[in-house]
């Protein structure tokens, strides 16, 4: 196997000039590494600079200034020879409505000296039985599929996905990570964008975590655990017919609690040991005469890692703004 | 390994998309001929219409009536004095003749018809009357095919087809695969540009040919009309024509965003030209002072040359001017679309 890095970018930023607007600051020195044959999630906020980054990386975009190095090659000077050895599937492509599915493979099959039949690519995705049917006749998820087809229609050694599965039902999300767990199986890159965490904690073999523009965290999902020190989360609420509700400074010396912060009803500490925590908070609450609503304990996740790193909480409207 | 072509599956995917779309055919092909069809009927050409004169009934007049009832330009109402007048209040009559102390011709002297009534009348009277006339003149009917308004507006309406199949079969499409993203798709792959461009050139006078023939052949089987020039000729006229309206087509949407601003500029462009550049009508129609500007249009260029060759017959080497003016027309604009052009 190859141990030069798929993509090293380094110190990458990008500004956007509008007439007329002030400057928009995308990318504000931004380091990524995807070693050859992982699968690397950029895992951000809307606006965080996922897209940027992965349009450049693409050579779609110029970046404003920066190094850029895909599969040891570099934008502007050996396009043609990387255009054929990677494979890209865009933000929301619509493809041509009225070609069929089979067409459409066909089509992008030949821009490649090298590739796969369309067919046996149609199989990997499961589409074979549409392979006639015209594009405006398919579902959301199959449309993916099929747009996925045409990144893996040339064999890439490196595959783009910007946001692969955002907007579609859960079962079409399931297909389109079985196809790109194949191609991780072969030994082949993939660099994706993703806002939804359990899409970066099962698919991806290390995340790199976007905010505002650059990557303030990268490891393996369960690295990044780690990293934030607890394994476990509690949540909790008091009724709140205590006033003033106490801070959270009441809970931070709480035993093998590392991390304290106000959720959006109550309280969430991240513990080393829920079993000598509990009961000493439930000691604390009957010290100051509150009284519990709710109490629940889990595992710690991608999404309280992104909490910690960036004190908010990728919200509802966030993710509700991506829906198509 | 099979072997794929990329300008080959790019022409047919161009095709595909284009007549899978039946707003797209009927506009490209049903459009043009219903429309030569309706002008052809509406214009025909037909015998020339009988004069309405209407007549007093008086016994003083009847020599008069029966010379006019026996003379076939005439149709003739005979009627009191009143209706007489009312006739020519609702112009159901362009001239009545009635008895005074002489003869009297009441008309409208500023209408064209009437005025003409004044003269075929007064002559068909004063000749009965035994005037004779001193100049000997013989008339000689023009109507042969290639004169009519038909075989005029033919040409017009083939060159009118070209330009909106270049430019919107061009222009519109471009914008839309820049609209959904196709064309930032595209050139994510390692499709070379100038097979892209080919393609949607190539695919273009694919669909020239149908066009071309379907027009002729509707207006000469329907209403005779004669094709003096070679198909050769026709053909190269309307193929320089095609590529250089395809090459201002690919221009105007090499920025466009939007259908609406591509949209604009396709009819601020086109408007002129449907205009000016004597589709329905001669172009020499407009002021002198207008004529610099109205030949510069490359659509009078290629109506005026295609008028020649069709009509006239004229050889493709006496068109040489207008065949220059649209192909740098299309030269031109080419290769500021290929620079200015925007992928994504």
């Amino acid at each position: 196997m190859n141990t030069t890095p798929a993509v090293i970018c380094r110190n990458l930023r990008k500004r956007y000039l509008t007439r007329g607007q002030p400057p928009v600051d995308a990318l504000v020195g931004l380091d990524l590494i995807a070693e050859a044959g992982e699968c690397l999630g950029l895992l951000g906020p809307n606006g965080a600079g996922k897209t940027t980054t992965i349009e450049i990386l693409e050579g779609l975009l110029e970046p404003t200034s920066g190094d850029v190095e895909v599969l040891g090659m570099r934008w502007g000077v050996d396009d043609g020879a990387l255009r054929q050895r990677i494979g890209i599937s865009l933000q929301e492509t619509r493809l041509a409505d009225k070609l069929t599915v089979a067409e459409t493979l066909k089509l992008f099959r030949s821009f490649y000296r090298y590739g796969s039949e369309p067919a046996e690519v149609l199989e990997v995705v499961s589409l074979t039985e549409k392979c006639n049917a015209r594009l405006d006749t398919l579902s959301g998820g199959q449309k993916q599929r099929l747009a996925v087809a045409c990144a893996l229609v040339g064999e890439p050694e490196l595959l783009f996905l910007d946001e692969p599965t955002t907007g579609l039902d859960p079962q079409s999300r399931r297909d389109v990570w079985d196809i790109i767990r194949r191609h991780r199986q072969r030994g082949r890159t993939t660099l994706l964008t993703t806002h939804y965490m359990d899409e970066a904690e099962r698919l991806c073999d290390r995340v790199a975590v976007v905010d505002r523009g650059k990557v303030i965290a990268v490891g393996s999902p369960s690295e990044l655990i780690h990293r934030i020190g607890g394994e476990h989360v509690i949540d909790f609420a008091l009724k709140n017919s205590h006033v003033p509700a106490p801070g959270v400074e009441l809970f931070a010396d709480l035993p093998t609690v590392r991390d304290c912060r106000t959720d959006a009803d109550g309280f969430r500490l991240t513990v080393g040991a829920p079993h000598e925590c509990i009961p000493a908070l439930v000691e604390r609450l009957g010290a100051h005469r509150l009284e519990l609503t709710r109490l629940t304990t889990r595992h710690v996740s991608l999404e309280d890692v992104f909490v910690s790193l960036t004190g908010r909480q990728l919200t509802a409207e966030e993710l509700a703004d991506k829906a198509p | 390994m099979k072997h794929y072509s990329p300008n080959w599956e790019l022409f047919l995917c161009r095709m595909r998309m284009f007549y899978r779309e039946p707003e797209a055919i009927f506009w490209t092909y049903g459009f043009p001929v219903l429309l030569t069809i309706g002008l052809g009927v509406a214009f025909r050409t037909k015998p020339p219409d009988r004069v309405p004169v209407a007549i007093q009934d008086a016994p003083a007049l009847s020599d008069i009536r029966r010379t006019l009832e026996g003379d076939q330009n005439f149709r003739v109402l005979v009627g009191s004095v009143g209706q007489c007048e009312t006739w020519i209040r609702k112009g159901e009559a362009d001239l009545a003749v009635l008895e005074g102390e002489t003869l009297e011709y009441h008309f409208d002297p500023t209408g064209p018809e009437a005025t003409v009534a004044r003269l075929t009348v007064d002559q068909a009277i004063q000749r009965a009357a035994g005037r004779t006339d001193t100049v000997g003149v013989k008339d000689i009917p023009v109507t042969a095919p290639g004169t009519r308004y038909i075989d005029f507006v033919i040409p017009g309406l083939l060159g009118m087809n070209l330009m909106g199949g270049g430019l919107w079969g061009i222009g519109f499409v471009t914008v839309d695969m820049r609209i959904r993203k196709l064309l930032k798709r595209l050139v994510a792959t390692p499709m070379r540009k100038r097979d892209f461009f080919l393609s949607l050139i190539g695919s273009r006078m694919a669909f020239t040919v149908p066009e071309m023939l379907l027009l002729l052949v509707t207006g000469w089987l329907l209403f005779g009309v004669v094709i003096e020039g070679s198909l050769v000729s026709i053909g190269v006229v309307a193929g320089v024509g095609a590529l250089s309206f395809a090459g201002q087509g690919l221009f105007l949407a090499s920025r466009a965003r939007k259908i609406e601003t591509i949209s604009g500029l396709m009819n601020a462009v086109m408007l002129p030209m449907w205009i000016f550049s004597g589709i329905f009508f001669s172009s020499k129609r407009f002021p002198e002072i207008l004529q610099p500007f109205i030949q510069a249009l490359p659509l009078t260029q290629l109506n005026n040359a295609l008028r020649e060759v069709i009509t006239d017959g004229a050889s493709l080497t006496s068109q040489w001017l207008p065949l220059l003016i649209l192909t740098a027309y299309g030269v031109v604009s080419f290769v500021l679309a290929l620079r200015w052009f925007r992928w994504t």
